[in-house]
């Protein structure tokens, strides 16, 4: 079952930019785009597992930073020639707040 | 409702822009396509290989017809367009169907010459076009034994070489006493005539001819001067003519081709035209090279961006026969005042030409050994000056370049397994097959393909080379202009002048101003618009951390487990012991995995996860350290040897001079990297010679160099003057990098940028002008009073501490 879990306010993290959300067993790559749209995803990139949380954001994709693959945000599909995708967490904004949603074995151990 | 599109002519250029057009705006129009052949849209210049029995048809399609379908577009073949009725904006086919649009782009390429010779409407007289005539050639080789190939030319040659390969007699017939003149001078044209001889091809050269022979079937043809020559297949290869036909009955202004503008419209503002069907300030190209680059403009204004201009083409061509490697790009017959360097070697084989014109290189014919056409090509397009690499041009690129891949210069004599790129382990096979059966035809997309040559780059040359070997001169070396990323039409040096100019002082504004096509950027753009900013506004523009690579946010080199590196700056490499306690310490306080002298005269500690930098930082600031910029466009380091204080041999005190310009340079943002050295005499232990600005100590004084690189490309440095003191070292040195910091492209290193700008222009402002020199200077300390702030310093004191503290959950 899955259940929403604040995580920061939204201005927390920068626009254009991210955070890593690390769970008992996992990280997880909040992203904030310039209009404030949040995304997360599974900080790992399909290539090799560079970590997506420290990519450059520009419009609803990140470029991972170890060999430059461009993720979308909305679907965690790489873009282009490249092919593979990392898990799509949903994510909600309310009250300036963002919330997490992941099943309970993802939270925890 | 989406507007409708009709494209007439489903070749090369027509479904190029369909193609540049989906990836600008996918949802603009509703498309239908009409093609005369019945077949989805296909490599044309691969007929040569399919009919030399080295490709089969499915090998050569481009897009088949799912393509189509799945972008949505209604494909038509076999049905020929036969009119356009411009007022009521309709065209209608052979078979009757009729369809409206709101835009239209005629693409309908050209038809081959038939020289109109009593006897040309034999049956076994054709051209060399399509599909189909490739199929007649075929067929006929089967039951006939003599072809005659009527044209010289490269296509002509080229259906020569097939029709042998299927086991034809062959005679070309040729009008001139040149092979290929178009292309080659006499050397070049009389040395493929000698190969494609010894290979059995037979030649009538000045040769004109008067009459085909025959009943129903061509049995011979006639001559001028009366001679005869038995044929049971007559190709015509002699030219070809724009197809303009239906553009013409449709009241579009036509001379030799559709007349279009720089953005590829014809008369009529809603038909567009590319491809071989037009004429563009007066030329028709019959090459792909320039129709791809058509191809993008009319993509570019039927996206309604309205931004790209196309504004002719210089081109180049290589023969399509395998075994037999000639090059021919620009003005290659000389003109008078014109020079020639010229490289002939008949035991080996090997001719080249080069024609030059105020030390610019202006055409190009070669013969044998073709290995760095594209390189000469690329100096012609960029009007590189090549003063300097006169004396060894003709030995080719590989005296530059390509260093560390010994001699595999010989691309085409490689094997499959052969690696070309040794980052991303990917070998030639790999290559040739994605440029094949992906229909790739720039080095961009062998990248995004294949990842060769898309890190660090040295391999480019061979990338380039498989390219134009697999390709024939479809391959397009380079556009005439370069824009500075995928955003924007603009390049590098457009973007710089107008941030000056305009007075643009943040991104939005450059891109707005540039009318970039995404708002944000990409990751190739936004640094340098960072940097390009921060260098023209010191004090004024604010950094941008979210535009930076991860390294220079994070102030550390991400390593591939997602760790970070440290590097202490240790001026000019000296150290106390002292110092290195306190770094030992840190080391085991924070359990550093791994710990390593680097090449730079510092040391590295590796393995340091995100969250303990600041605090790690913070001991290390404590204990008198500033980040070492290891991870950073930016000053890196300054390597010094003993130098007088010790050294018997040494003339000044080369480590204390190191400290000094270390000091004056360090904190400083760049295009690339930077790195000094100070040696203290010439036998120069810190390698002053291989780096951007180099000191070499002598008795009477200091030699400075500059644009060394001991990287990718080794590069010795230019010496560019010797100075007397101490001072006029950090003067000249500051002056120099602003130079650099104001003018370079962002990730252009000093080596490359001094021999795109000449080293002559950079001495000339820095030694020869006193004033410009001055002035240089005082701008670089200017810009230092904001560069020298210690972002470790600053993020252990908590500037940015989003950017390492993870957020931490539990199960609730
Ligand atoms: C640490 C060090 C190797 C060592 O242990 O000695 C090193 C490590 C890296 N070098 Fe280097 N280079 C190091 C000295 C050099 C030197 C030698 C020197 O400076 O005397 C060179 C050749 C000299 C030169 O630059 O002209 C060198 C030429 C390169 C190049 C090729 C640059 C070029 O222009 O051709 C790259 C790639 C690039 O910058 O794009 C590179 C890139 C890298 C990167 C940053 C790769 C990356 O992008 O992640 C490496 C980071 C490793 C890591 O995970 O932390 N490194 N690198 C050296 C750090 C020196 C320092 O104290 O800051
Ligand atoms: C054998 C051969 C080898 C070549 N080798 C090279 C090479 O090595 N390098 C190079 O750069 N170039 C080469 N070329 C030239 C290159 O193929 C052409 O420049 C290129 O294909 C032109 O593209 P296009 O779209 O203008 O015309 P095409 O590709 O010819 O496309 C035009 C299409 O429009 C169709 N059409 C015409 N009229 C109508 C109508 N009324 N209704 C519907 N459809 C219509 C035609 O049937 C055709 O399919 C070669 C050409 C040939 C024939
Ligand atoms: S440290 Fe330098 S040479 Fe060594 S693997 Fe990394 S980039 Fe290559
Ligand atoms: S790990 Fe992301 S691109 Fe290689």
């Amino acid at each position: 079952m899955s259940n929403w879990i604040e995580i920061a306010a939204l201005d927390d993290i920068p626009r254009l930019g991210s955070r890593v959300v690390k769970t008992d067993t996992m990280n997880v790559a909040v992203f904030r785009t310039r209009d404030d749209q949040v995304f997360a995803l599974k900080d790992e990139c399909p290539h090799k597992q560079g970590p997506l949380s420290q990519g450059i954001v520009s419009g609803t994709t990140v470029t991972c930073p170890l060999h430059n693959w461009k993720i979308d945000l909305d679907s965690g599909c790489a873009t282009g020639p490249d092919e593979g995708c990392t898990n799509v967490y949903p994510v909600k904004v309310e009250g300036g707040k963002i919330y997490l949603g992941l099943k309970t074995d993802e939270a925890a151990a | 409702m989406k507007q409708k599109l009709v494209l007439i002519g489903n070749g090369m250029a027509g479904v190029r822009v369909l193609e540049e057009l989906l990836k600008l705006d996918p949802e603009r129009y509703d498309i239908t396509v009409f093609g005369a052949e019945p077949y989805p849209n296909y490599n044309r210049i691969m007929l040569s290989p399919v009919l030399a029995g080295e490709k089969t048809i499915d090998d050569i399609i481009l897009n088949d017809r799912a393509w189509y379908e799945e972008n949505g577009i209604t494909l038509h073949t076999g049905d020929p367009v036969v009119s356009i009725d411009r007022s009521h904006r309709k065209v209608v086919t052979e078979s009757g169907q009729e369809t409206e649009y709101d835009r239209l782009l005629l693409a309908t390429g050209s038809n081959p010459f038939i020289i109109p010779v009593p006897g040309h409407d034999k049956e076994g007289v054709i051209g060399f076009r399509d599909i189909a005539d490739v199929e007649a050639m075929l067929e006929a080789s089967k039951q006939y034994k003599k072809a005659v190939v009527v044209g010289g030319g490269l296509l002509g040659l080229e259906a020569a070489n097939g029709l042998m390969k299927n086991g034809m007699d062959v005679t070309v017939v040729h009008l001139m006493d040149i092979l290929m003149e178009r292309q080659l001078d006499h050397p070049a044209a009389e040395m493929l005539k000698q190969s494609l001889e010894e290979r059995g091809m037979r030649f009538l050269m000045e040769s004109q001819t008067s009459e085909i022979l025959g009943d129903d079937r061509v049995q011979g043809l006639k001559f001028a001067d009366g001679s005869q020559v038995e044929a049971d297949l007559v190709v015509m290869a002699v030219g070809i003519r724009p197809n303009i036909e239906l553009a013409e009955a449709a009241g579009l202004h036509c001379e030799r081709g559709i007349v279009v503008n720089d953005t590829m419209q014809t008369y009529d503002p809603r038909v567009y035209a590319v491809g071989e069907c037009v004429q563009h300030r007066g030329i028709c190209y019959g090459l792909v090279a320039p129709l791809f680059e058509q191809a993008k403009v009319a993509a570019n204004h039927l996206a309604e961006m309205g931004i790209a201009r196309y504004e002719g083409s210089v081109t180049s061509t290589k023969l399509k026969v395998t075994g037999i490697d000639l090059f021919s790009a620009g003005e290659f017959n000389e003109q008078e005042g014109d020079e020639t360097l010229v490289l002939q070697d008949p035991g080996a084989g090997v001719y080249k030409k080069l024609v030059v014109r105020d030390n610019r290189i202006k055409g190009a014919v070669m013969y044998g050994d073709t290995l760095d056409g594209t390189w000469y090509f690329q100096l012609l397009r960029d009007g590189t000056d090549i003063s300097a690499m006169r004396s060894t041009i003709l030995f080719g690129q590989h005296d530059l370049g390509d260093a560390g891949h010994g001699d595999e210069h010989r691309v085409a004599a490689l094997g499959d397994d052969a690696e070309i790129c040794g980052c991303n382990g990917v070998c030639k096979g790999e290559i040739v097959d994605a440029i094949v059966k992906k229909g790739l035809f720039t080095l961009e997309d062998v990248r995004a393909h294949t990842k060769a040559s898309s890190s660090c780059g040295s391999c480019t040359g061979l990338v380039e080379s498989i390219l134009a070997s697999t390709v024939g001169e479809g391959y397009d070396a380079a556009p005439s202009k370069k824009p500075l990323c995928g955003c924007t039409e603009h390049s590098h040096d457009e973007v710089i002048a107008g941030i000056k100019e305009q007075g643009l002082k943040s991104m939005d504004a450059v891109r707005s101003f540039f009318e970039w096509k995404n708002p944000d950027g990409c990751a190739a753009c936004r640094p340098a618009l960072n940097y390009y900013l921060l260098a023209n506004w010191p004090g004024e523009y604010h950094d941008d951390p979210q535009s930076r690579f991860i390294n220079e946010r994070a102030h550390g080199n991400i390593q591939k487990d997602g760790t970070y590196s440290v590097v202490p700056r240790m001026f000019g490499g000296l150290c106390t012991p002292d110092q290195l306690r306190a770094i030992a310490d840190v080391a085991d306080k924070y359990q550093v995995p791994e710990m390593k002298v680097t090449g730079g005269q510092r040391i590295d500690l590796f393995g340091i996860k995100k969250e303990d930098l600041p605090p790690m930082w913070k001991d290390l600031s404590s204990a008198g350290f500033v980040s070492g910029h290891a991870y950073g466009k930016a000053l890196r380091t300054v390597k010094t040897c003993a130098g007088k204080n010790w050294c018997r041999f040494g003339t000044q005190d080369s480590t204390g001079l190191g400290v000094k310009l270390e000091e004056l340079t360090w904190g400083s943002w760049m295009p690339h990297k930077f790195k000094l050295a100070v040696s203290g005499c010439p036998r120069n232990c810190a390698e002053a010679t291989i780096k951007d600005f180099g000191v070499v100590c002598v008795d009477s004084g200091y030699e400075l160099h500059i644009g060394g690189n001991g990287g990718i490309k080794v590069r010795v440095t230019d010496l560019m003057c010797k100075v007397e003191s101490e001072g006029e070292v950090l003067e000249y040195c500051g002056a120099f990098v602003q130079k650099y910091r104001e003018e370079a492209h962002y990730l252009e290193r000093t080596a490359p940028w001094v021999e795109r700008v000449g080293f002559d222009y950079v001495k000339q402002a820095i030694v020869d002008d006193t004033q410009q020199r001055k002035a240089l200077y005082d701008r670089f300390k200017y810009s230092q009073q904001f560069a020298q702030v210690d972002p470790w310093k600053a993020a252990a004191e908590g500037k940015d501490q989003h950017e390492f503290q993870p957020i931490e959950i539990t199960a609730a």
